[in-house]
């Protein structure tokens, strides 16, 4: 390496330590996730699967909540879409094929979310928020009481298809494979979310949230943006259904009620909004305190948790990643 | 298929009793949001546990009557508590935030409701189960009274507004909080009174609500998602827009529960609020913006 070149390499590095930085700490979680299923006890094993998955979901609403600053509290209409898209193309095609899982979930999801979209999109702030509560509602309402299809109450249950390449090989999931399908499949969207997120697309995105009616005057198409907006954030949560309905091998209509929507929306203000890794970073501090709480408070786990998520609401709002931000800069 | 005349009357009436009911309830929320820009998510839950309290009380002393003030009572306060722990701290800032806040506190209500009073429904008892002949019909005179209660209440709270000097302390805060605060008005205390009104409203629809369905503790999302479209098909801050969506929303699901089940009637409303946001997304019951 010349002299000039490795002087700009350096300079390079030194003008942009946070770039460096990031991809050192990224390959170091990176790292320690995959390290995960091979050192935890089963019980942690599923449970470090199970955040990824519910990240994946943290991490799709982001994109309304952080970056277009919409507050969406209907994911759950989403992610319960990929559920039951999974579960339609288990249990109609024979043999169960993964990809075809993974295709109708996201299918599924992205119609729904077009459909969502649609509509929702005119509205802005609160009737944003109670328009996406109410669609998701009606999907609910609507699986819910359609038993021939969706089982009603009692949903569907399948068998988990094995992980598979079209002629090249196919072998059953292990839950040490599943764990890292997932994570591979998390830590992509991840980067494509990313990736998205600082392209001109992105950019104009964040416009809209910091100043709608200037993003228009500058001459962008502003409701056009924000029905993409809604429909990445619904294909990626349809994903993360996708996943979860691999993992737990059934789809049932709790995961498209409101709760669920509401877990999103607390994810994200745990972790801190517009960041990505702060939803994930959100949904593991929640599913820390729910496995903490739920111990000795059984079912009742929400009061505790209730309370600490409206404290941060008024005493953190940039929430986890937003505040530890801010004290490494200090 | 045909569906017989005196299905459809009771249904009326069963429309505009609930109807009432949920002007009760929607009347707290548009007051909250209309003075404060609150968007209140733990009205539901302030229903419900309205409804307990009376339940409660209601076991104690045997009174329907005294209940029923003792629910409003306590809500009131608990509202007034919760006011000025999470909302005041708020103030000023984006809406979304107190949308939020409130969802933490409905959960925190909501799990203690089930902690408290476990996951078996309740019933309150019907103070008199009269009945009365409506044409050929038989109809339980408790329906009516709660519907002429809550028309009371609103009365009330309509007058208190417009002559009562708190009243007009409020209509100046809705107007304009800063000039409000300069011609010496307690905008905080405003503010804290609002709320503790809306949550007892919340919790006095509650209590009348309570003997014609089980408490539970779940009742609350159901009635705060209705009392949202109400609000937003009747405009935002309006109390009387408000009123008519009530009765217009409940009169909707109650005709389609006549071919329908009860669970799917439910879409009937959400789609009155789709159509509603889409095509005259100031409410229903306003004129049209010039």
């Amino acid at each position: 390496m010349s002299p000039d070149a490795a002087a700009v390499a350096t300079v390079r590095a030194v003008a942009r330590p946070s770039a460096l930085g990031f991809w050192v700490g990224f390959a170091i979680v990176l790292a320690a996730l995959i390290a995960a299923p091979l050192v935890l006890p089963e019980f942690w094993r599923r449970f470090v699967t199970e955040i990824l998955i519910w990240g994946l979901l943290a991490m799709s609403s982001d994109i309304l909540i952080g970056y277009t600053g919409m507050v969406s509290f209907g994911h759950s209409a989403f992610f319960g879409l990929g559920m039951y898209g999974a579960a339609a193309a288990l249990l109609s095609v024979k043999p169960p094929n993964l990809w075809l899982a993974l295709l109708y979930g996201l299918v599924a999801a992205a119609a729904v979310a077009a459909f969502v979209a649609y509509f929702s999109t005119r509205l802005r702030d609160i009737y944003f928020s109670i328009t996406t509560l109410v669609f998701s509602q009606i999907f609910y309402v609507i699986i819910f009481t359609w038993t021939a299809v969706t089982g009603g109450e009692n949903g569907l249950t399948f068998s988990r298809p094995p992980l598979a390449v079209p002629g090249l090989f196919s072998i059953p999931f292990t839950p040490e494979t599943l764990h890292w399908f997932v994570l591979a499949v998390v830590t992509a969207s991840y980067l494509i979310l990313r990736r998205i997120m600082r392209s001109p697309f992105g950019m104009v995105l964040q416009g809209i949230r910091e100043n709608e009616p200037r993003t228009r005057a500058i001459g962008y198409h502003v409701e056009r943006y924000k029905i993409v907006s809604v429909m990445l954030s619904g294909c990626f949560a349809g994903l993360a259904g996708v996943l979860y309905a691999v993992q737990n091998k059934f789809a049932a209509p709790d995961f498209v009620f409101f709760l669920i929507s509401g877990e999103v929306v607390i994810w994200n203000v745990m972790g801190g909004i517009g960041t990505l890794v702060g939803p994930v970073v959100g949904a593991a501090f929640f599913l820390l305190l729910r496995e903490m709480f739920s111990r000795f408070l059984t079912e009742y786990y929400l009061i505790p948790v209730g309370i600490i998520f409206t404290a941060m609401v008024i005493f953190v709002p940039q929430g986890l990643i937003g505040f530890l931000r801010r004290k490494l800069n200090q | 298929m045909t569906i017989p005349v005196d299905q459809i009357l009771i249904q009326t009436l069963n429309g505009i009793v609930t109807g009432m009911i949920l002007a009760l309830v929607a009347s707290g929320l548009t007051l909250i949001f209309g003075i404060m820009d609150v968007v209140n998510f733990a009205h539901g839950e302030l229903f419900m546990l309205g409804a307990y309290v009376g339940t409660t009380t209601m076991v104690m002393s045997g009174n329907f009557w005294l209940s029923l003030v003792v629910a409003t009572m306590t809500i009131a306060l608990l509202g007034a508590a919760i006011q000025v722990t999470t909302l005041r701290p708020l103030l000023g800032r984006d809406p979304l935030t107190t949308i939020l806040a409130t969802f933490g506190i409905s959960l925190v209500l909501q799990n203690y409701a089930l902690w408290q009073y476990g996951p078996v429904p309740r019933k309150i008892l019907e103070p008199f189960t009269g009945h009365f002949n409506f044409f050929y019909l038989e109809y339980p005179w408790y329906r009516l009274v709660i519907a002429l209660l809550s028309a009371a209440i609103i009365t009330a709270l309509y007058l208190f507004l417009k002559f009562g000097t708190y009243g007009v302390w409020i209509r100046a805060t809705t107007q304009d909080r800063i000039m409000a605060a300069a011609m010496g008005i307690p905008v905080p205390a405003v503010h804290t009174i609002v709320f503790a009104i809306g949550s007892g409203m919340a919790a006095a629809s509650g209590v009348l609500f309570g003997p014609l369905i089980g408490v539970n503790h779940a009742m609350g999302l159901d009635w705060v998602l209705k009392a949202f479209i109400v609000v937003v098909v009747g405009g935002m801050g309006n109390l009387g827009g408000s009123i008519l969506a009530s009765i217009f929303v409940s009169l909707l699901e109650a005709y389609a529960s006549l071919v329908v089940s009860p669970a799917q009637a439910v879409i009937v409303s959400f789609v009155a609020l789709i159509l509603t946001l889409l095509f005259r997304p100031t409410g229903l019951f306003v004129p049209t913006p010039k």
